[in-house]
């Protein structure tokens, strides 16, 4: 019975709460359950909590409430040294005073394993990061990105089931960052490890993870796969922190479906699926991604909806168009289209019209 | 290299040679910087490096002897100190003179205690001789004033003396009486010797010049209307007893010449000096006080470095003192062990309240470091006091102890006056030198790197030795280096709670500048000491590397 379980449920947060200070809970109620192998990332802005989960699951916090289960047992009672879980620090952590061949046998040889074993392990180790010529460096002596691999290989080279990284590539430029992504994800699938990762840089969270939570107050706001986390948030912490959004709020006038109509603020109606939405005379936030808004009329249905919009500044990006307009009350809506030969080019005070799909435009809390 | 146009070398837009001119602006930005810290650096030199540069001659020069005794030391050169012999009477007659001189200007005790370091007896013989030798002098003055009244009187002799063509002498006395006081001796003197009386009486003439410019210009007199010393007299005396100036004496037309005709005739006392010195006190017919004169003539002497390290200078070259007077190198060795126990046990004391400081949180970690800083707002004699309440026989420990019933009333610990409690004291007062330091470092080590090995699978103790306790030895380096530093040069504590086993070389230092006054030999204890700091650290940056060594 527990095989089948611990597979959905390799890591499990369960009701957990914490506070350092006795007055602030930090975390609030955390719930969460991690299958075997899975790819999983916490993201969310500073202060969040994000870091504080990691240190509880790695057993240097303690929770306050509730209860963490590594493989179905509870590890409330562990000393991190033996909870077995591989740990990549923002800062790397690499010793300073052992080279990196000594810096990745360290937990072989606080495992008390055999010497030849241990060599040919840091070697495997540092091939698999392709660091294999530096064995004999200080860390000092290692690139940003080096020592970004060398504490990756450190954290695997005693075969953890489980591997928790803060915030890994915070340091490194936007290149290397994207190339070490890559590798990051490559190898956690191909050793099949679990991994939590934290970050609160999105376009890594969606790029890498089979999941990303979403914390914000010390509280998942949302658990999804990256393209579920961006087409359809949960609420509007989310649709705000995941990629651009428009918002606009209004008023639920009327609900049909998953169909709905929002009468704005300034008094103009439009189409909305409802989401966080369940009663007329509700007020929400409806949100549309920019490349969601559709500028030519003609593509919308008979019956949708439309607003009026002024072109208030026109930007040629290359592969698009970004447009901004004033809607409503609002001077940063911002659409962008692709740029096609048919796609007009917009000149700053034209008036046009724009709507969308009603499933593009989602009603949210407000 | 693109810049350059051709093959000659690259020009700056004056068209001066880029080097040239770079050279330029460099010098001038160190000239800037130079001046800027120009003060400290006269401020430096003058309260650092000239004292140590003077303690480094003091601990070798050895001049007292030479310009105590000017004439003596090259006399003493045809002596052959080896034969057993005591010197020649030429050598005691040199020495009367240097010694009259000396004791009017009380200078010839400083003598006595300078070679009583190196031959007890020494000082008191000095004091002795000094103070009797106008009695050697008064021999010959009365015999020569019974033979001829003219001779009691000051204004005669002057009349005698006095010509033209002397000033060679003067200059050359002046200097001799420069040397031996230390004092300027310039001055108009109102007296020159005549060529002709230092040809025919250089004794006399040279006395009397020596009787000149004592009474001008220290006493302030004229020479005319003062007596000559009984110095004189005996100089007059040894020019008359030479036969070989009879002739000279015949046929002297100058003034006064008839006087000295008939002095040259008639019998003047045998006396010499030799018997007159034995006289004064026997010991000045020994050998070995006249071979410690020898041993000890030279400006310069390795003398003082010798008894730093128990040895001395005989005429036999160097050997060790009697086993009774061996003291310093023991004493080096207590200090440089007891500085290392000292320094261990900072560092077992200290490692762990650093560790605390480093890593309480903020607040109570403030409330510590206060509790560490604590005692630099304390007088450090006021501390060391405190040290004597607790560490008597009677004091607060030992009746704790008594009470509790761990030390019998009868055998209470004796922690104070020996090693112990200069030991316990020191290690309480260097204890912030250790910790500060530590301290500093620990706090640059974060706390990630122990979660790091923990979360590879370190238990906290294998964390922390193999992680932590490597990257805080440099802290650990530092603070060594600057407890045993002080340590090995402390003087307060260890002479407040030391008694005499637990006192370091240092109390000797300070007993010999204040008390024996023993200056040079204390410069010499002062330089060991510094060269031996020194070659600790060289020892040190070897074994362990200074650049391995932070402060913060
Ligand atoms: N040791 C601590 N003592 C007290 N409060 C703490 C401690 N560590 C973190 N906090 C607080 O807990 C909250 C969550 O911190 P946490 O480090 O988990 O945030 P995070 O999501 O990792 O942020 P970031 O993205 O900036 O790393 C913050 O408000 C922080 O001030
Ligand atoms: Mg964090």
């Amino acid at each position: 019975m527990a095989d089948t379980q611990n597979d959905n449920s390799f890591v499990e947060f369960e009701r957990v709460q914490k506070s350092y200070d006795g007055e602030v809970l930090v975390v609030k109620d955390l719930n969460l359950q991690m299958p075997k192998g899975e790819f999983l990332t916490m993201l969310g802005p500073s202060g969040s909590g994000k870091t504080t989960c990691l240190m509880m699951l790695a057993g240097f916090e303690t929770a306050t409430h509730g209860d963490i289960r590594l493989d179905g047992k509870s590890i409330n009672d562990i000393p991190p040294h033996k909870r077995g879980i591989g740990m990549v620090f923002q800062n790397y952590a690499l010793f300073p005073h052992m080279t990196i061949g000594e810096n990745l046998s360290f937990p072989l040889e606080v495992r008390k394993m055999g010497k030849s074993e241990r060599e040919e392990k840091v070697k495997r180790a540092l091939d698999m990061v392709e660091m294999g010529a530096f064995g004999n460096r200080r860390p000092a002596q290692l690139s940003g990105g080096q020592q970004q691999r060398v504490a990756l290989a450190r954290a695997l080279v005693f075969e953890p089931e489980l591997v928790l990284m803060d915030e890994p590539l915070g340091a490194l430029d936007k290149q290397l960052r994207e190339k070490m992504q890559f590798e990051i994800t490559h190898l956690a699938h191909n050793l099949g490890i679990t991994t939590v990762y934290v970050t609160h840089d999105q376009t890594e969270a969606l790029t890498m993870s089979d999941r990303v939570a979403v914390f914000d107050d010390g509280r998942i706001q949302q658990l999804a796969p990256p393209d579920e986390l961006y087409e359809e948030p949960q609420n509007s912490f989310v649709a705000q922190f995941i990629g651009e959004n428009n918002t606009l709020s209004g008023v639920v006038t009327k609900m049909e479906g998953d169909k709905c109509v929002v009468k704005l603020d300034s008094g103009e109606e439009i189409d909305a699926k409802p989401v966080n939405v369940s009663n007329v005379g509700d007020r929400t936030t409806v949100s549309i991604r920019p490349e969601r808004v559709e500028t030519n009329k003609e593509r919308l249905s008979k019956d949708a909806h439309t607003l009026k919009a002024e072109v208030l500044e026109f930007i040629y990006m290359g592969d698009i168009f970004r447009t901004r307009l004033r809607v409503g009350d609002s001077d940063e809506f911002i659409v962008k289209t692709r740029n096609a030969p048919d796609q007009p080019r917009l000149r700053p005070g034209e008036m046009i019209e724009i709507g969308w799909l009603p499933e593009d435009c989602r009603a949210l809390d407000a | 290299m693109s810049d350059t146009t051709g093959s000659g070398p690259m020009l700056a837009a004056d068209g001066r040679p880029l080097k040239e001119s770079l050279g330029r602006a460099l010098r001038r930005q160190k000239l800037r910087a130079l001046a800027l810290i120009a003060p400290l650096l006269l401020f430096v030199l003058l309260t650092f490096v000239i004292p140590i540069v003077s303690m480094l001659i003091r601990s070798v020069e050895n001049e007292i002897v030479e310009t105590t005794l000017p004439g003596t030391v090259p006399a003493m050169a045809a002596w052959d100190s080896s034969t057993g012999e005591i010197p020649p009477e030429d050598v005691f007659q040199n020495l009367f003179f240097d010694m009259f001189n000396a004791s009017e200007a009380k200078e010839h005790t400083k003598l006595g205690t300078r070679l009583n370091y190196e031959n007890t007896g020494l000082a008191s013989m000095f004091r002795t001789s000094g103070r009797s030798i106008d009695d050697i002098g008064e021999v010959f003055q009365d015999a020569i004033e019974d033979i001829d009244e003219r001779w009691e009187e000051g204004a005669f002799w002057f009349e005698v003396m006095n010509g033209a063509g002397g000033d060679a002498l003067v200059a050359e006395r002046r200097a001799r009486w420069e040397d031996l006081t230390d004092d300027s001796m310039a001055g108009d003197l109102g007296f020159t010797p005549s060529q002709a009386i230092i040809d025919l009486l250089p004794n006399t003439a040279a006395a009397y010049t020596d009787f000149a410019i004592w009474t001008v210009i220290d006493d302030e007199d004229v020479v005319a209307e003062e007596d000559p010393w009984e110095a004189v007299y005996a100089a007059l005396a040894v020019d008359l007893r030479d036969p070989s100036r009879t002739a000279a004496i015949a046929g002297y037309q100058g003034a006064g010449a008839d006087a000295l005709q008939a002095l040259s005739a008639a019998e003047l006392p045998g006396l010499t000096f030799t018997e007159a010195f034995a006289e004064l006190d026997e010991d000045w017919g020994k050998v070995d006080v006249w071979q410690t004169i020898e041993v000890y003539s030279p400006t310069y002497t390795p003398g003082y470095f010798l008894n730093s390290v128990d040895r001395e200078l005989t005429i036999d070259g160097v050997q060790a003192r009697p086993e009774n007077e061996q003291l310093y190198v023991k004493l080096f060795g207590r200090t440089l062990w007891m500085s290392l126990i000292i320094t261990t046990s900072c560092i077992i004391l200290g490692y762990p309240i650093a560790w605390l400081l480093a890593n309480l949180p903020v607040r109570t970690a403030n409330v510590l470091m206060i509790l560490v800083l604590l005692p630099f707002w304390t007088s450090l004699l006021v501390r060391t006091s405190a040290w004597k309440v607790l560490l008597q026989q009677q004091g607060v420990i030992n009746e704790l102890l008594v009470w509790l019933g761990f030390v019998d009333d009868a055998n209470r610990l004796i922690l104070m006056n020996n090693s112990t409690g200069t030991i316990i004291a020191m290690t309480h007062i260097l204890l912030p030198f250790m910790i500060l330091p530590l301290y500093s470092v620990m706090k640059t080590i974060p706390p990630t790197y122990l979660r790091a090995a923990k979360s590879l699978g370190a238990t906290n103790w294998t964390a922390f030795w193999r992680v932590y306790f490597p990257q805080s030895v440099p802290g650990i380096g530092a603070g060594s280096i600057l407890v045993f530093i002080l340590a090995i040069g402390y003087y307060i504590t260890p002479e407040i709670v030391g008694g005499t086993d637990g006192v370091f070389i240092s109390n000797r230092i300070a007993y010999h500048i204040s008390r024996s006054l023993n200056w040079g030999l204390a410069a010499a204890l002062g330089t060991i000491l510094l060269v031996l700091v020194m070659a600790l650290y060289w020892l040190y940056d070897r074994i362990v590397g200074i650049d391995n060594v932070k402060l913060g």
